[in-house]
């Protein structure tokens, strides 16, 4: 017991990196990946296909490479970011591709019915995707985009490659200083509590888009 | 009065309307019947706007206009979809007061009292504030009738008024549809229901595949 408030601290101090880059990667990604997606259905061809080039390139690589990437590769060609802002910026875009492929499911099964009834109604293309168009993709892909927040929860101890003090990175010198388990188990313990509150707060937000089917 | 005059609408090098001229009187309702795949629904459509024509024009009591293209609250012509097309994350009073605030900018008072007599005088006046999952065809398909007719429409059109609803519905909507009559409405209406449509018709235009007689 004497031995867990000792090293507490520093593990505390870990889940508050592990904190920042979760939050700071959600406020930066989220309006990004909707901006992104609703390029992906744009009639614009050749904004299409960059964006889709965006996304491939984005999610068919490790954003353990792209975390690297960023930190001691760019440095090679003169652009150079401290580590928070190098792990924010590769999480940032790795996140957005993720969640602009779940926002263009969520547009494109709103039905062509529902625009052509704004559209009869003399609603604008604007007031039709804000009024209409948006408050349904919301409810549609929330649990989608509950899964990647749950995901990014943990994915965040990737940090640990470019020297960044989070959660995990705290618990494994803590494991390797003193040779126990205990640390790693406390690891896994506020891991866990992470992700609960981050699922009641998701169910929360889904019961709040209950009220109709 | 709505005048069609020599209207042709082809997709690609298939021609389904050919030199069409109708015209549907004031308070009278005009009956489009054939087979499915005659071009109907392809004709309500080019007439509602969601399909521009290839020739033809429009004439509204004289004037000429382009359903296309029309965004001005003059010459309005309103629809009531084949499924209603309600939205489903709107209440049935937002159902219907949202492109009168919106594209008429009426206050919101003014608009909800209107909507309140439209389902008043629809037998719906209590369901102003159920949401359209947990109301019965019927009752979905007058509040999107309530929805078109907020608008002011000179012309209200309806595509297959009686196939989404039980068989033993169809007097309901013939009742229905005499009353708007009965109140001045201009209406065309779209069905292969040959008994129901000459039932409520002053005018039926018979539409076959591929030639219009």
């Amino acid at each position: 017991m004497h031995y867990i408030t000792e090293i507490l601290p520093s593990l505390l101090s870990g889940a508050g990196m592990t904190l920042q880059i979760f939050l700071w990667t959600l406020v930066g990604s989220l309006p990004l990946g909707l901006i992104l997606s609703l390029g992906l259905i744009s009639k614009i061809k050749p904004l299409q296909w960059l964006i889709n080039f965006y996304v491939w390139l984005m999610r068919g690589t490790p954003l353990l490479l792209q975390l690297i990437f960023v930190f001691y590769g760019l440095p090679l060609i003169g652009l150079v970011f401290p580590r928070y802002e190098a792990a924010l910026f590769a999480f940032i875009l790795n996140y957005a591709a993720y969640f602009a492929e779940i926002f263009r499911g969520g547009l494109q099964s709103i039905d062509n019915g529902q625009y052509e009834s704004a559209r009869v109604l003399r609603l604008s293309y604007a007031q039709t995707i804000r009024k209409i168009v948006i408050p349904q993709v919301v409810k549609i892909v929330l649990p989608s985009v509950g899964n990647e927040v749950i995901n990014l929860i943990k994915d965040s101890s990737l940090v640990y490659v470019i020297g960044l003090g989070d959660l995990l990175r705290a618990g494994n010198v803590a494991t390797a200083r003193d040779v126990t388990l205990v640390p790693l188990v406390l690891v896994a313990v506020l891991y866990l509590l992470l992700t609960a509150v981050t699922t009641f707060v998701l169910r929360q937000i889904e019961k709040r888009y209950s009220y109709w089917k | 009065m709505l005048e069609l005059k020599n209207m042709t609408k082809s997709f690609g090098n298939r021609t389904i309307i050919k030199d069409l001229n109708l015209t549907v009187k004031d308070g009278e309702i005009l009956s489009i019947v054939g087979p499915s795949g005659a071009g109907k629904t392809t004709l309500l459509r080019c007439i509602t706007g969601l399909e521009k024509v290839d020739s033809g024009q429009f004439l509204v009591d004289g004037q000429a206009f382009d359903p296309y293209t029309n965004r001005t609250n003059d010459s309005v012509i309103g629809v009531v979809f084949q499924n209603f097309e309600l939205f489903p994350h709107l209440t049935v009073l937002q159902n219907i007061t949202l492109a009168p605030t919106m594209v008429l900018k009426e206050s919101a008072a003014d608009a909800k009292a209107a909507a309140q007599q439209l389902l008043d005088r629809l037998n719906l006046g209590d369901h102003g504030d159920q949401y359209p999952y947990q109301l019965s065809g019927g009752q979905r398909q007058r509040v999107a009738i309530a929805r078109a007719l907020a608008m002011k429409p000179n012309v209200l059109c309806y595509d297959e008024p009686t196939s989404a609803l039980d068989p033993n519905l169809r007097q309901e909507v013939e009742k229905l549809i005499l009353g708007l009559k009965a109140d001045g409405m201009t209406q065309i209406v779209v069905s292969h229901d040959l008994t129901f449509a000459e039932n409520i018709a002053d005018e039926m235009l018979h539409v076959e595949p591929n030639q219009t007689k």
